[in-house]
């Protein structure tokens, strides 16, 4: 049982982000956090099929963000954390665009790891997003992978 | 009763449909539904719903081939998920 309540917030978008943004908005939560971890996801330009020019990301419009929303509550069970922000573009991204955002406060900074990777094992593994990669060679819908299922299983997720 | 129906990604590619309402009788399950929508569509269909890992939802939550379904259920296949 945690004591805190963060200040949680998902957006699905199209458009791009400002990580400065962001982040003042995490900071605008107040609260007495003494640390906010990040993560930025960006589009490779390169994969095991070979160059990739642009992916394009599905979303499931309403479960994606209420499952997202509900992994909040798991995290908030689980650390104490202030305030956490996702953003996750879909349609079409170029490579080295920016894709995923994260963002945690927490009092202390091993909550805020932890938390971060906790969400990002989840969007990985568990919510409804899928990636195509449209590459030199075709277009092709990514796997999904072994080593990113273990990574979530790990949170018993 | 009529169940709407939403496919995702690749699934949605191979049947060539988004979306669809299925009309089917009362009280029916997951499964049922699926069986369902094999018999009324192409061969295929078959095949891509009953694949190996295909994910399930029923309003929007993950869900198991012998949850019952109610007139109006959102019914989602979707393949594994490849996000952040």
């Amino acid at each position: 049982m945690t004591a805190f309540q963060p200040d949680c917030a998902v957006v699905i978008t199209r458009e791009d982000f400002s990580q400065d943004a962001l982040q003042a908005e995490i900071f605008a939560c107040g609260g007495s956090a003494g640390a906010l971890a990040t993560f930025v996801g960006l589009v490779r330009g390169a994969g095991p099929n070979g160059v990739i020019e642009a992916i394009e990301v599905e979303s499931y419009p309403g479960m994606t963000e209420s499952s997202i929303a509900a992994i909040f509550e798991e995290a908030a069970q689980r650390w104490s954390l202030l305030a956490v922000r996702v953003v996750h573009r879909v349609g079409r991204l170029e490579a080295g665009e920016q894709i995923v955002y994260v963002g945690v406060s927490s009092l202390h900074r091993r909550e805020a790891f932890a938390a971060c990777e906790f969400i990002m094992d989840y969007l990985k593994t568990r919510a409804p997003l899928w990636k195509k990669e449209l590459g030199t060679g075709g277009a092709w819908w990514v796997e999904a992978r072994d080593t990113d299922t273990e990574a979530a299983e790990r949170w018993g997720l | 009763m009529k169940i709407d129906v939403l496919f995702f990604a690749r699934i949605r590619e191979q049947l060539g449909v988004s979306r669809l309402t299925a009309q089917v009788e009362q009280d029916i399950t997951l499964e049922q539904l699926q069986l369902c929508l094999a018999e009324q569509h192409a061969s295929h269909w078959s095949e891509v719903l009953g694949g190996e890992n295909v994910v399930r939802a029923v309003n929007q939550v993950v869900a198991e081939n012998d949850q019952v379904l109610a007139e109006g259920d959102e019914v989602a296949f979707y393949p594994p998920v490849t996000g952040g």
